[in-house]
C-alpha cells in the first residue's frame, strides 16, 4: 500500500520555533513536499535568510547557506553558479527582499539568475518585532508606524508590489503571488512553487513566489483573526495568481482551477 | 616547464595568477585602481567558462563570494579603499562562517572619496578586522608585480588551509605599474582540495547536511567558537609570518615599510651608502600576522627604527607593540595619495641619525 500523505521527507520531525499561527512553517513545509517530488532533498541548498526564517536550516533537511541581512540573492547567485545542478532556494522575509536588499533582488533577478526566490510577504519585520516593512499596508499599525502606516505626511511611502515591480527585468520568466490563509490557496501556492522549481532546473532563468504570510503575534491578533485579515486587506492590494509566466511551453501556464 | 617572463601591469598579474590558483568565480565592481583587474577577469574567467559577475555593488560582490565560497570553490573579489569598507559586512560575515576566499584591496587615498592615488591607510581596516566583531584575516602586502602574482597565488592556497578570508593589500602604483613577472603554473581544478564542511553535492556521499552560517544566539557556545577560531589564529601567528630584511645587521637606522613605501626606502638606502651611512629594511609581507617577535629581537640588539608608510602612521602602532618601548621608534609618512621621495626619507633618516 502505498502511502497517500505523510511527513515529507525534507523537513525534520522537530517543533518549530515560529509563532503560533505563523505562516514561515506552512511554506516550509510546501517547500519541502515538492523538493520530496522532485526527489531532489540531496541536491537542494537553502539560503535562510536574517529574520524569523533564519531558523529554516533547523527544519529543513538538507545543506544551507546563511548570509546578511537581505544579501540573500547575492549569496544564492554565487552558490546557484556554483552548483548549477542544484535546486537552490532563496528565501526572504519583505525587510530582507524589499528593504534593505532590494539592490541585491532586483540584479539578481534582471540577470535571470536560475535560483527560486520564496518571499514571505508579512508585511511586517516579525525578527525585530513588528517594525514597518516596505510591503506594510496604507494605515496598517507598526511599532514604527504607531498611528499607521502614512505615506504622504509622515513621509512613509506606499507598500511595495514586488511581483509587478520585477515583471518589468527581462532576467525574469516566472513570478506568482500565493497565499496561505486557508486551504485552497495553500494548494495553488505549491502549485506556483512546483512549477517555479521545476522551471529553474530545466534552468530557464529567474523565478519567484511571493506567499502572504500572517504574522498574528506581530499583527497582534489571534491567529485566525490574522487569516481573515490577510484575505481582507491584503489579497485585494497583492493580487493573487501568476504575475509573469514567460516559461517555455504552454502547458505550463496556469491551470484555471 | 616554467612560464617565460612577461611584461604586465600588477592589477593584470594579480588576475592570471588568481585564474591559475584555480580561482572559479571572480566577482566584482568597478573602481580606480583597479579596473584592468576586473577587466582581466571578465576576458580570462569568461573565456574559460568560469564564473565573472560585474555586481551591482561591492556589497553584492562579497556576498556572491560568499555563496560560492560556500560550496566550496575557490573564488575572489578586488575592489580599492572605498569597495573594500563596502565590503567589510561581508567579510565579518565570511570570518564568522570560517569561509576561505581571496580579497585584493589596490589601495587609494582616504578618508572618504577621497582621491584615486596610491595609499596605505587601510592598514588598520585591513589588520584589525574592518567589520564588526572579534576576528582577524591574514593580509599580504606585495612590493612588486611579482610579489603580487606569487602572494595572490598563494593566497587561495592560505584560505583553504585556514579557512579564513585572505587579503592581498596593494596599492595604486603596485597595481597601475608593469613589471616582468614569471607566472605560477596553472592549477588542475580537479586537483583542488575537496572541502567536506562545504554545501552542495549532499548526493554523492550521502553526508549529514552542511550548515555553512556565522549566527549563533548561546553567548557560551558562541565563545567557545570564537576561542576555537583564536586558537587557530595563534597557529597563523606561529606559522605564517613572512617579512624581508635587507641589511639589517650592520644598518644604525632600521626602515620599517611594506609595498610601495617600502621600495621607497630601498632606493633612499642605496643613496645612504653612496654617502657612507648604513641603513636597513624590515619589510613586513604579512602585515596579520604582523612580524613581531622579529622586530622585538631587532630592537634588544639596540637598533632603532622608521616607520615609513604612506598613511598619517597606522602601521607605526604595530611596530611600537612589537618593540614594547625598548627601542627608539619614529615614523616618517606622507598621505593623500602623495608617494615620498627617496631623497625625503633619506633626509628624515639622516635628520635622526644626526648625520
Ligand atoms: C544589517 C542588519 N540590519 C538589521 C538587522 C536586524 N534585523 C534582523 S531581522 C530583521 C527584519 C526581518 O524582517 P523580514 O525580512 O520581513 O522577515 P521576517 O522576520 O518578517 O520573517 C532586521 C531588521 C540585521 N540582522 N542586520
Amino acid at each position: 500500500m502505498e502511502l497517500a500523505y505523510g511527513h515529507p521527507k525534507s523537513l525534520k520531525p522537530v517543533q518549530s520555533k515560529y509563532c503560533p499561527g505563523c505562516g514561515h512553517g506552512v511554506i516550509h513545509r510546501l517547500i519541502a513536499e515538492v523538493i520530496d517530488e522532485l526527489a531532489l532533498q540531496e541536491r537542494s541548498v537553502i539560503t535562510n535568510p536574517v529574520g524569523c526564517s533564519i531558523w529554516a536550516d533547523l527544519y529543513f533537511d538538507f545543506d544551507s547557506v546563511q548570509p546578511a541581512h537581505g544579501r540573500t540573492p547575492a549569496a544564492s547567485t554565487g552558490v546557484k553558479r556554483m552548483l548549477p545542478d542544484h535546486l537552490v532556494i532563496c528565501y526572504q522575509g519583505d525587510g530582507d527582499l524589499a528593504a534593505i536588499g532590494t539592490a541585491e533582488i532586483i540584479h539578481a533577478a534582471n540577470r535571470g539568475e536560475k535560483f527560486t526566490t520564496i518571499f514571505v510577504n508579512n508585511a511586517i519585520y516579525g525578527m525585530t518585532g513588528g517594525q514597518m516593512a516596505p510591503t506594510t499596508l496604507v494605515g496598517q499599525k507598526a511599532t514604527t508606524a504607531p498611528e499607521g502606516r502614512d505615506p504622504a505626511e509622515a513621509g512613509m511611502g506606499y507598500p511595495i508590489r514586488v511581483c509587478e515591480l520585477l515583471a518589468t527585468l527581462g532576467g525574469t520568466k516566472y513570478l506568482a503571488r500565493g497565499a496561505v490563509n486557508n486551504a485552497a490557496n495553500v494548494r495553488k501556492t505549491k502549485q506556483y512553487i512546483k512549477k517555479a522549481f521545476e522551471a529553474q532546473m530545466r534552468g530557464e532563468g529567474f523565478t519567484m513566489v511571493e506567499v502572504l504570510s500572517p504574522c498574528p503575534t506581530n499583527w497582534q491578533m489571534q491567529p485566525v483573526e490574522a487569516e481573515e485579515w490577510l484575505e481582507k486587506n491584503m489579497i485585494p492590494f497583492y493580487p493573487l495568481g501568476e504575475i509573469k509566466n514567460e516559461l517555455g511551453g504552454a502547458e505550463t501556464k496556469e491551470a484555471a482551477k | 616547464m616554467p612560464d617565460d617572463k612577461r611584461l604586465m601591469k600588477g592589477n593584470e598579474a594579480i588576475g592570471e595568477a588568481a585564474i591559475r590558483a584555480g580561482c572559479r568565480a571572480y566577482f566584482g565592481y568597478p573602481i580606480t585602481p583597479q579596473n584592468e583587474l576586473t577587466a582581466y577577469m571578465a576576458k580570462h574567467m569568461l573565456a574559460r567558462k568560469r564564473t565573472f559577475i560585474q555586481a551591482e555593488s561591492e556589497v553584492s560582490a562579497i556576498n556572491m563570494v560568499y555563496g560560492a565560497a560556500a560550496t566550496g570553490a575557490r573564488s575572489m573579489t578586488s575592489s580599492s579603499s572605498p569597495g573594500i569598507s563596502l565590503k567589510q559586512e561581508g567579510i565579518s560575515y565570511a570570518c564568522g562562517a570560517d569561509l576561505p576566499m581571496v580579497i585584493v584591496n589596490v589601495a587609494r587615498s582616504g578618508p572618504g572619496l577621497g582621491g584615486i592615488s596610491p595609499s596605505q591607510g587601510d592598514y588598520f581596516q585591513s589588520t584589525r578586522g574592518g567589520g564588526h566583531g572579534d576576528y582577524y584575516h591574514l593580509v599580504l602586502a606585495p612590493k612588486s608585480v611579482q610579489e603580487a602574482a606569487d602572494l595572490t597565488y598563494e593566497a587561495f592556497d592560505l584560505a583553504d588551509r585556514w579557512r579564513m578570508p585572505v587579503m592581498i593589500l596593494a596599492d595604486g602604483l603596485i597595481g597601475q605599474m608593469m613589471e616582468g613577472v614569471v607566472l605560477p603554473p596553472e592549477r588542475d581544478l580537479a586537483s583542488l582540495p575537496r572541502k567536506g564542511w562545504a554545501a552542495g553535492h549532499q548526493a554523492d556521499t550521502h553526508r549529514p547536511n552542511n550548515h555553512v552560517t556565522s549566527i549563533n544566539l548561546v553567548p557560551a557556545e558562541l565563545e567557545a567558537l570564537n576561542r576555537k577560531r583564536f586558537a587557530r589564529y595563534d597557529e597563523i601567528k606561529s606559522s605564517e609570518l613572512r617579512f624581508e630584511e635587507v641589511n639589517v645587521e650592520k644598518a644604525d637606522l632600521v626602515f620599517v615599510a611594506y609595498g610601495t613605501s617600502a621600495r621607497v626606502c630601498l632606493g633612499a638606502m642605496e643613496a645612504a651608502k653612496r654617502a657612507g651611512l648604513e641603513l636597513g629594511l624590515f619589510r613586513p609581507i604579512s602585515l596579520w600576522p604582523f612580524p613581531h617577535a622579529r622586530l622585538a629581537e631587532l630592537a634588544a640588539k639596540g637598533k632603532r627604527f622608521l616607520s615609513v608608510e604612506m598613511s598619517m602612521g597606522q602601521m607605526v602602532e604595530d611596530v611600537r607593540l612589537a618593540v614594547e618601548g625598548k627601542a627608539p621608534v619614529d615614523f616618517y609618512g606622507r598621505c593623500g595619495g602623495v608617494v615620498p621621495t627617496e631623497e625625503e626619507v633619506l633626509a628624515e633618516a639622516r635628520r635622526l641619525l644626526g648625520k
